[in-house]
């Protein structure tokens, strides 16, 4: 409004435009900082290294492409992967289930195909086309959360399938939850976040990633602590302990009432 | 036919080998005993039961001692199962769980949990009783039906002893309920899953279902009552009820007096065997000592039952993996098998073919095997008691329903853990189910066919070897150029078990005292020819010398 002497003046012209562009920054920045770590994260990740990106869209394309298609969109052998982000990648390539070795009812675990550095690779590829749940950074991983909560979550929630104990459990045609005796943290929150293969989605409005730790913290407590009692059978319940009674007891003292009745010599 | 009545029980011989044993001489500890004996005898007049029990003989075999097994379980049972009460709440007031174990800490609970809880992480040895109370009645019911199935395909219940099976059956469904309750007891996950399905069992019931579902838990499921209730018939009720039985059933041993397998001197009008005193006493005692530390190394070395596991039962989650203990199996295996959505609503109401299905189907199961000696002597008619006994072959149509009633109990029970095996082979579940349907109906038929072929053919096979004896593998080259391969007899106490063996013939249909032909005596008749239509004839005396005229 009133330019009137330059002189008078003893701020830049521009001034006014930078300190909106710096508090614009600052809030924009602090809010996507305080809001949405993982999303944050992806950005960097992805952003830190064109050369990840570049690497990963050369394996996806040797290894994946023929049935996720060239550009993600999914074919009729595979689904779509937009919007699947790194943590799926990270989930399905990280434990071996992808590429899968054949078609079944559902990908298998085996030895991964791929090193941690390729890994990264695609899923930095996959993250890059679009969005998506990015892998869990260690602190949400760190097992030092309430074990009662998470007890109770992962009774609620994933014992159906899983089992109490996570010794895993059948599903229909074929397919099965698997056992979470070893698996290690990061794969347990990324199946969570990312509901693999049967598994429903546990978001983090669902499951909060708090709740997430709990429940990593409750199954790797009942993992690390000795089984109460002697050795837990497989965790399998009745069945286990009707066969072991059957074959063993069963087996034991009929060879001992045969040992007492034999005539000595 | 003609019927030989033999009301006089056989008289019991003490084994010969044991009788030549040596007298001990007299020392002064046995005077002292005797002294002893005297003073308590001369007051009780216990003589003359000790001269009667310490004098009855037990032939010794390995199959006779699965009852005992059975008894020495429960003995074991009932000792620590008192130890446990000593600890444990039968209340379902809710706690919050403050204990050692810490994924529960904070949780609310029953007390019932919340005390099981406490027997197993607080109390000094309390986890190692409960787990041997637990693999001590896995144990009981396992031996039971060992010992069912011997007296069974050995034909033991026959007359006079078919009184003693029924006893015995009932035993065996009280020794279920009392395993049923005791799982429900710790009011755990597991558990309350376990009465869930009993509650839906009940309320599928037509009419009343409902109600009695009310009745038993004392107001809509779970309620406040049931842990209490069970408790009372797990600790009261059942066990004075299975000691009363077994006690009766003991009697009855001791009036019937033992069976005994064909052989050289063993006769149906004797018993050979031990005396109770001084060896069977010995034997027996430390066979309970034995047996007690069988299950007890199982229970240090293996888990059983981890409630903690499972945390306190709230309706909403059910685990994978949720079975009953083993001997409820074969009933979720039915509950398993029937397809789904068998239902029809008939004027209002619903009636739930899946749950009715398989109550009849088992009902009608465990009669059969209730009911089995009566039928099986109606239908020979044979009125004659029987203390030798049958080897199966020797009994084709039984060994061969024997055979066939196993096989059927074999599916239910796969069924129940179908999940597991879909899971453990990488099976899918609907073609596990499927397969185990199709056994279930198929199985028996199958299982009852090739029994008895099998019997038919080792009873040939034991005719053959009685009348030709052993092939030797030597070959002889006669004078004349005849080659003929010598053949080894068997020798003559061989041959008495060989030959030993009742036969049965199809009953003829006879009129009654005014002429007539009943339904029942056709229905007779044709269950008898079922019976014994197939049969191998024992080898006769006439047989036997002919043959080794032929051979001499």
């Amino acid at each position: 409004m009133a330019r009137k002497p330059a002189k008078a003046n003893r701020r830049h012209p521009l001034a006014t435009v930078v300190l909106i562009a710096i508090g614009l920054a600052f809030t924009g920045g602090g809010y996507a900082l305080f809001t949405s770590t993982a999303t944050a994260q992806t950005d960097t990740a992805s952003s830190t290294s064109q050369s990840s990106v570049d690497e990963g869209k050369k394996l996806f394309a040797a290894n994946c492409a023929t049935c996720h298609g060239m550009s993600l969109e999914g074919s009729t052998a595979g689904p779509a992967l937009l919007g699947v982000g790194a943590a799926s990648v990270d989930f399905q390539v990280g434990t071996g289930r992808m590429p899968l070795a054949m078609q079944g009812p559902q990908a298998m675990e085996k030895p991964p195909q791929f090193t941690e550095e390729q890994t990264q690779a695609l899923a930095d590829y996959v993250a890059s086309l679009s969005p998506g749940p990015a892998i869990p950074t260690d602190d949400q991983l760190t097992a030092n959360g309430n074990a009662t909560n998470g007890g109770e979550l992962f009774r609620i929630n994933c014992a159906m399938c899983h089992n109490v104990a996570g010794a895993g459990g059948a599903l229909t045609e074929g397919k099965f939850a698997p056992s979470l005796t070893g698996v290690d943290s990061k794969y347990i929150y990324e199946a969570m976040l990312t509901g693999p293969q049967n598994m429903p989605v546990f978001n983090d409005h669902n499951i909060t990633p708090e709740d997430k730790r709990d429940i990593i913290t409750y199954l790797k407590y009942i993992q690390n602590n000795d089984s109460t009692g002697g050795y837990d059978l497989g965790n399998l319940g009745p069945v286990a302990e009707g066969l072991f009674i059957w074959i063993f007891g069963i087996g034991a003292v009929v060879a001992l009432t045969v040992w007492l009745t034999a005539k000595s010599n | 036919m003609t019927t030989i009545e033999r009301s006089d029980t056989p008289h019991e011989v003490v084994d010969p080998a044991f009788a030549e044993a040596p007298k001990l001489a007299a020392t002064p500890s046995s005077r002292f005993t005797a002294a002893a004996a005297n003073y308590i005898d001369e007051r009780t007049s216990i003589s003359a039961v000790v001269k009667e029990f310490g004098r009855k003989i037990f032939p010794d075999h390995w199959s006779f001692m699965l009852g005992e097994v059975a008894l020495y379980s429960f003995v074991v049972i009932i000792l620590t199962g008192t130890f446990l009460t000593f600890f444990f709440q039968a209340s379902m007031a809710p706690v919050i769980y403050s204990g050692p174990f810490v994924p529960l800490k904070g949780v609310e609970m029953s007390s019932a949990m919340d005390s099981a809880l406490k027997i197993s992480f607080e109390i000094r040895g309390g986890l190692l009783i409960r787990q041997i109370h637990h693999w001590a009645a896995l144990l009981f019911i396992a031996s039971i039906g060992m010992h069912m199935l011997r007296i069974f395909f050995t034909g033991a219940f026959r007359k006079p002893r078919e009184l003693n099976w029924t006893i015995g059956f009932l035993l065996f469904i009280l020794a279920l309920a009392e395993g049923f309750t005791g799982y429900s007891l710790p009011d755990d996950l597991l558990s309350g899953n376990g009465l869930r399905i009993i509650d839906g069992m009940v309320k599928g019931i037509p009419f009343v279902g409902t109600w009695i579902s009310y009745l038993i838990f004392g107001g809509e499921f779970p309620g406040q009552q049931i842990v209490g209730r069970l408790y009372t018939l797990h600790i009261l009720l059942l066990p004075a009820i299975i000691v009363a039985m077994i006690a009766l059933h003991l009697v009855f041993v001791v009036v019937h007096k033992h069976t005994q397998y064909a052989g050289p001197g063993k006769s149906n009008e004797n018993v050979i065997g031990y005396p109770v005193l001084p060896v069977y006493a010995a034997k027996a005692g430390g066979f309970f000592f034995i047996v007690f530390g069988v299950i007890a190394l199982i229970a240090s070395f293996f888990q059983i039952n981890p409630i903690w596991n499972y945390g306190p039962y709230d309706p909403s989650p059910v685990s994978a993996g949720t079975q009953p203990d083993w001997y409820i199996g074969f009933a979720d295996g039915a509950l398993r098998l029937i397809p789904p959505g068998l239902e029809s609503v008939i004027w209002g109401h619903t009636y739930s073919w899946n749950i009715l299905i398989p109550i009849v189907v088992l009902g009608l199961f465990i009669s059969i095997v209730a009911l089995y000696p009566l039928v099986e002597g109606w239908v020979t008619g044979d009125k004659r008691e029987h203390h030798i006994l049958d080897r199966p072959r020797n009994a084709p149509t039984r060994t061969a329903i024997g055979a066939a009633g196993v096989t059927f109990y074999a599916a239910l029970w796969a069924a129940a853990s179908s999940d597991l095996i879909a899971t453990h082979f990488q099976l899918s579940i609907e073609a596990v189910i499927h397969t185990i349907q199709a056994t279930a109906i198929l199985g028996p038929i199958i299982a009852y066919f090739i029994a008895k072929r099998v019997c038919l053919a080792l009873q040939k096979k034991d005719r053959e070897i009685a009348l030709h004896g052993f092939e030797s593998g030597r070959i002889v080259r006669l004078p004349g150029g005849e080659y003929i391969e010598v053949h080894q007899q068997v020798d003559d106490y061989e041959r008495w078990r060989l030959v030993t063996f009742n036969e049965y013939k199809p009953l003829m249909i006879r009129p009654n005292a005014k002429g007539k032909i009943t339904q029942t005596q056709r229905l007779r008749a044709r269950m008898s020819r079922w019976f014994f239509e197939d049969r191998i004839a024992p080898v006769t005396k006439t047989e036997l010398e002919r043959q080794s005229h032929d051979h001499h």
